[in-house]
């Protein structure tokens, strides 16, 4: 059997044609201090391709006006790609319904939507929500609120030394005073891909539903809620190759009808009077306000350019990159990687002995190489590995090896001026 | 022209300054103490001191944990800051703060800004001026609120 999967798998890497990618993104071709740009910050934001930048343009000079609003011409032809535009993120989630799919302004958003709408008002003191300690501060801050607030208490579960989720651990802490489990499906720095179905179907046992961050993981890996049977599954457009401003939670329909509003003004009302008020149904009653109109078209052609792609091939040439680099760095002896879960995403976060990631990135930087530094917004994270913060490289569809090559040359170099 | 900067901000002093740096440690009977710390990147600073007649600094310490330029500055400032009356400690900062942004330090005494000229090469790179200028912060806080 082993054979014909490696044929099959390099046939598959043969078939995503980086370059071709590469000439998408015009950006990619500019110099910074006279070096080429090397980007290595995709894990933060990513760049975007032509056809996204073009269509908002495009949009916005032939199409725009605000939406669900005017019975004018332009206004119904707004409204229409805005609509458009939620059937193409249930297209990408595999959503069963488009009205399951509530646009925020990005991840934080809609994390924070879950915890305001959905679960503060099951809260009773002492119960739980179970996170891990690799959570995002996005999938913290929002639970925090309730502990703070509403008395819950929070479990953490841990990772074990390469990064990896243990199962068993997670479903150890699931009590019956579980309220929810919020897990990433990627970290953000150990670059951990997370068992979500496997995950679910435990909590589910339980009778507990479980949010998933996908922020990371919706860029890498490809989604399907109702495969998964998640409850709650949360985007960024800025990481999909797509707008800052706009993201999107997916949550079953049942859940949905059951949340009380959570931002309150235009849009999100049925009928308001001195004295009373009745809401839109969902999505539109978690939607108050005019939305980010063009970056929501913009979202969706990322999204359509994303699955024009072969998913499965520009994740395997992502993999490829982080084999390659992972194989690079085993030859500094003062370089100690963070994160070597097996099946990892394409993330590579490490200490250097004897150099701080603040000093790292700054002669990376002038090397032309753009790494993220400091402690990622996950310092609980941090905490467990006994550091304050980590270099990382992220690779995105965009990369290549001398982009590797690129980063390695700048440690040899950081070594010989630092240490 | 990239490698002078990069080696300028790096230069052997400052290297040396956060490898082997000077007044490290806990102040026992410390009068003043405060604890600086940048959320962006996770420098942490706690300057303890020991104020004498009109402020003096009869005596100063730092424990810390950075880069190499936000240890490096702590570092430098004890060394400089000891001994030093109010006034001059408050002339020293404002001098400091001018030389990392790349404005008139002229103010400076000559021999101070030829010791701080070394930190100088910061005001080429905007994103670290922060890590140089937390321990001075740090102290000001000190004098200003953290009586023990």
């Amino acid at each position: 059997m082993t054979a014909p999967l490696l044929n099959q798998k390099a046939k598959i890497s043969a078939s995503f044609d980086a370059e071709a990618a590469r000439a998408d993104f015009a950006i990619l071709s500019r110099q910074v201090y006279g070096k080429k740009l090397v980007y290595l910050d995709s894990g933060a934001s990513a760049q975007k391709p032509r056809v996204v930048l073009d269509t908002m343009r495009d949009f916005a000079q032939s199409e725009y006006a605000n939406v669900h609003r005017g019975v004018h011409f332009l206004s119904a032809a707004a409204t229409d790609r805005y609509e458009a535009a939620r059937r193409t993120v249930q297209k990408f989630l595999n959503a069963a319904r488009e009205d399951e799919i509530v646009f925020t302004k990005g991840g934080t958003e809609a994390i924070n939507l879950v915890s305001y709408s959905y679960l503060s008002p099951l809260i009773q003191p002492g119960d739980e929500i179970v996170l891990t300690v690799m959570e995002h501060h996005s999938n913290i801050v929002p639970w925090h609120f309730l502990r703070e607030r509403q008395g819950a208490v929070l479990k953490w579960v841990d990772v074990r030394d390469d990064g990896s989720l243990d199962i068993e651990a997670l479903d150890a802490a699931i009590t019956a005073k579980t309220k929810l489990v919020a897990v990433t499906h990627m970290s953000n720095v150990l670059g951990t891909i997370t068992p979500l179905k496997e995950i679910v179907a435990r909590a589910h046992a339980k009778g507990v539903p479980v949010l998933a961050d996908g922020c990371q993981g919706a860029v890498h890996e490809t989604v399907d809620v109702q495969a998964l049977d998640i409850d709650f599954y949360a985007i960024t457009g800025h990481k999909l190759y797509g707008p800052t401003g706009i993201g999107a939670l997916y949550a079953k329909r049942a859940h949905l009808k059951a949340m009380r509003p959570f931002n309150g003004g235009g849009e999100m009302i049925r009928e308001v009077m001195k004295d009373r008020i009745t809401y839109a149904d969902a999505p539109a009653r978690f939607e108050a306000g005019t939305p980010p109109i063009i970056e929501t078209v913009g979202l969706a052609t990322a999204l359509d350019y994303l699955m024009a792609l072969d998913r499965k091939a520009a994740a395997a040439h992502e993999h490829d990159l982080l084999t390659y680099a992972r194989e690079q760095v085993k030859q500094f002896n003062w370089l100690r990687v963070i994160g070597d879960a097996p099946g990892k995403g394409a993330i590579l976060s490490f200490e250097a002995e004897g150099m701080h990631a603040h000093d790292l990135a700054t002669i990376l930087d002038r090397e032309g190489v753009a790494v993220r530094a400091g402690h990622h917004c996950a310092q609980v994270l941090m905490e467990r590995f006994g550091v304050t913060s980590t270099s990382r490289a992220s690779f995105a569809l965009y990369n290549i090896r001398a982009d590797v090559d690129a980063l390695i040359s700048g440690l040899h170099k950081a070594r010989g001026i630092l240490t | 022209m990239t490698d002078s900067a990069l080696r300028e901000l790096y230069q052997e002093v400052i290297l040396d300054h956060s490898r082997h740096p000077r007044h490290y440690g806990a102040l026992d009977g410390a009068s003043h103490k405060a604890e600086g710390y940048n959320p962006l990147c996770g420098d942490r600073v706690t300057v303890y001191l020991k104020l004498g007649d009109d402020n003096r600094v009869a005596d100063i310490k730092f424990e810390g944990k950075g880069c190499a330029i936000s240890q490096a500055s702590a570092s430098m400032m004890t060394d400089m800051l000891k001994g030093r009356t109010a006034a001059e400690a408050d002339r020293l900062m404002k001098g400091f703060l001018h030389l990392v942004k790349g404005e008139d330090a002229s103010d400076l005494p000559e021999d101070d800004r030829e010791r701080l000229e070394v930190m100088g090469g910061i005001s080429e790179f905007p994103m670290r001026v922060k890590c140089a200028t937390l321990a001075w912060h740090t102290y000001r806080n000190a004098v200003e609120e953290g009586a023990t």
